[in-house]
Formats: structure tokens, sequence, C-alpha cells
């Protein structure tokens, strides 16, 4: 794998294809479980752990899984790697297992899994699958993480369980603000995204421009030596 | 009776699958565009969601309990979601023609539908939540109707968003916000609404 490769997979998970906020994948978990930091930063790093796994055991077998029964394939490889996970959880961290509750199971059906298995595993090397895992996962941790800060900081008036203050503002604990704070992230991350590309647009355009000049500027002296 | 309306209230509207519990929001936003579309993936939900009960709750509580292997529920339940989904897709294109024609095309993606394999986890731990509202036999039949009742909260919930998107899509609004973003921002409206029926009971 090429750093320039390297370079595109991260910049892909982490902001032009993120998950969370570009392609609206995997609202549920985001959702239902952002209320604390604690519970998002578990939800994110359990998918990228079973992202990351999930897509090196689908790149490794993408040859040998026959096209028709792909899906099923995919989901079996996902479910396996989930119930390790909730295992593990449950021996290791039972308090973050208690409160993901059900949705350590719903992970299987994350609709981050089976699209990057789909989309980019199932066609592309090993290595390169595991950089993509882990830079759609870590795209999916850092979002849910934001949503989960602040609707700590406002629902609890607490961070990470520490208190910070006696304010709170009941509300966005509850669903009703789970789905304000995430509408409004959006919006954030897609006007903030569309000033990056814009810029990065104009500064394409006048290096082309550059470009073309200094190819007329060489044009013309040439033209003008064999004059 | 009592028992049958706490199970109805509860399941369609205290804690209705999508704006209470977060469950199936992808169809939620994604095929909330036409009310006739969000029609029949909402049958198509509460069909699969009942035969999933049906099903699910006698193979958890009689094989996978028996056996001692309930770590296995996962994978047992997605693929037994998985082949219903495909033995009712079929079996509606062969007997109810104009059914299929309403709904048919929602029914795969129901397979990986976060809502279904939500319920069917529920609805195992339902008995304990079901005793706190004051009801103690919570069995097969009371499995299926809490399914089909939450399908039917999924459909009130997926059809008002509809309604309410044909309105907001005409309106001028900041261009970021646009799309997703104002569906979320609608979407926590309704809940807010439905907040009013925890207060209910």
């Amino acid at each position: 794998m090429t750093k320039e490769r390297f370079k595109n997979i991260a910049l892909d998970g982490l902001l032009k294809n993120n998950p969370t906020f570009r392609l609206v994948l995997g609202t549920c978990p985001t959702l239902a479980i952002s209320s604390s930091l604690f519970n998002s930063l578990g939800m994110g790093l359990s998918v990228t752990v079973i992202l990351i796994f999930s897509n090196i055991i689908i790149s490794c077998l993408r040859k040998v899984i026959p096209n028709q029964v792909r899906i099923p394939a995919f989901i079996l490889i996902i479910a396996t790697f989930v119930t390790i996970i909730r295992m593990f959880l449950e021996k290791y961290v039972p308090d973050l297992y208690t409160s993901l509750g059900v949705f350590l199971p719903l992970i299987v059906v994350n609709c981050i899994i089976l699209g990057r298995a789909e989309s980019f595993a199932s066609k592309n090397p090993v290595l390169d699958s595991a950089a993509d895992g882990l830079f759609t996962g870590l795209g999916f941790t850092l979002a849910i993480s934001l949503i989960g800060i602040v609707r700590e900081i406002l629902g609890a008036g607490s961070i990470l369980g520490f208190k910070l203050w006696d304010f709170q503002i009941g509300f966005f604990s509850s669903s009703a603000g789970a789905f304000v704070v995430y509408g409004l992230m959006i919006a954030i991350f897609n006007s903030l995204y569309s000033k990056f590309e814009l810029n990065r647009n104009r500064k394409n355009f006048k290096q082309q421009m550059v470009a073309q000049l200094d190819n007329e500027d060489a044009a013309t002296a040439d033209a003008v030596k064999e004059a | 009776m009592s028992t049958f309306i706490i199970i109805v209230v509860a399941a369609a509207f205290i804690n209705n699958a999508v704006l209470v519990q977060c469950y199936g929001i992808c169809p939620f936003l994604g095929v909330s565009k036409k009310m006739s579309g969000s029609l029949g993936m909402g049958l198509a939900v509460t069909l699969v969601m009942a035969i999933t009960c049906l099903v699910t709750y006698p193979i958890y509580n009689f094989v996978l309990v028996k056996l001692h292997i309930e770590y296995l529920e996962i994978i047992v339940f997605i693929f037994v979601i998985a082949a219903l989904v495909q033995m009712i897709e079929k079996a509606i294109k062969k007997f109810v023609p104009p059914l299929y024609n309403m709904m048919g095309i929602y029914l795969p993606l129901i397979t990986t539908n976060c809502a279904v394999l939500g319920v069917a986890e529920t609805v195992m731990d339902a008995s304990t939540m079901m005793a706190d509202l004051g009801i103690q036999a919570f069995g097969l039949g009371s499995a299926v109707l809490y399914g089909i009742f939450t399908g039917i909260g999924f459909t009130i919930a997926i059809c008002i968003m509809s309604g309410l998107r044909e309105k907001v899509d005409a309106l001028t609004i900041p261009k970021s916000l646009k799309g997703f973003g104002i569906t979320m921002v609608t979407a926590s409206f309704m809940a807010m609404a439905f907040y009013v029926f925890a207060l209910v009971v």
C-alpha cells in the first residue's frame, strides 16, 4: 500500500465519506447510545474493532465467497465478531455492557459495517481493507463522541461522569434531544465541509491555471526560439 | 382486556420503535419521502415483526435456553429473520399479488432493519418490562401482540413523517440543513409529542 493510498483511505473514512455525518449510516446506535461520552466511546470503539476484523476476514475470503451468497456470508462473519465482542464486554466491562444493552447485538445490522464489507473489503486487498476499517471506525467514533459530548454537557451537566455544574436540561438526554443535536451537527458538518471543498477546488483551479500559463509561456518561448 | 390495552399502548406509543427507542431510523429517513411508500414499508415491517416474534420467541425459550447456548442468539435470530423475509416475499408474490405490488420491494430491505432484530431482542427481555406495568403472564401470545403493535407504531411514525416532509421540503431553508438535517429536527419535534403518551399510563 503506497503512502498516497493510505492518506486517501484515511481522509475518506474520517472526512469525505464520514459514515455518520456525510453518509448518515448507522444512525440507530448514534441516536440511542450518544447520551453520554462514555457510552459513545464504548460504542464507537466496539464498532471500530468489529469493522477492522470483519474487513480483514472478508477481504481474505473475497475470492472464495460466491457472489450470490455474499450478503449472508458477510452477515455471518459480522455476527461472529459481534458475539465475541459482546462476550468480552460482558466479562471485562460490565458497566458498558449494561448501558449499551440491546444496541450491542444490533451492531450486526449496522449499515456501516455491511456497507464497508460490500463496497470496500470485498474488492480490495487485506491491508487496504484493514486501514479502511480502522479509519471508517474512527470517523464513526469521532462523530458519535462529538454528539455524546454535547448531549452529556447539556443534558446531565457532566463530562465522562465528572460533574461540571448543577444546571441540566433533561430534553437533551432524551431521544428528542438526540434527534435535534444530530440534525444540527449534520448541518454544521455539511457547511464546514462545503467550505473546505470550495477552498480546495479554488486552490486546484489556481494551480491548474498557473501550470497552463507556464505551458503557454514555454510554448511561446519555443516558438520565439524557432523563429 | 386491560393487559391487551397496556401491551398495545406500550408497544405502539410509549416505547415507539422509531421515536423513543431509535430503532429503524434508516427506513424512517430513507423511505419517508412519499406517503404511499411509507405505508408499504410500514405494513411490510409490521408483518415481518409479527412473524419474527412468533418464530424467535419459541426458538429462544425452547431451543437456545434448553441447550444452554443463549450466546448464539444473535446469529440464530439474524438468520431466522433473513430466511423468514425470503419466505414471506415468495408467499406473498404467489398468493396475494396486490399486496406484493404495494410492499414487495421493501421486503428485502427489512432483513438488515434493526427494528426487526431489535424487537426480537426486546421481546426476550419484555417479561421484566411488563412486570413493571403490572402484567405477570407474558407468553407467546403477548410476544406476538407486542411485535404487531411495535410494527404499527413504526407505521404511524413513518406515515406522520412523510406527511410532514412533503410540507417541509417545500420550504426555503439553509442549504446545509436541507435533506437529513431538517428531517432529524422534524423527528425531534415528533419525538417530543410522543413523550406525552408516557404520561398516560
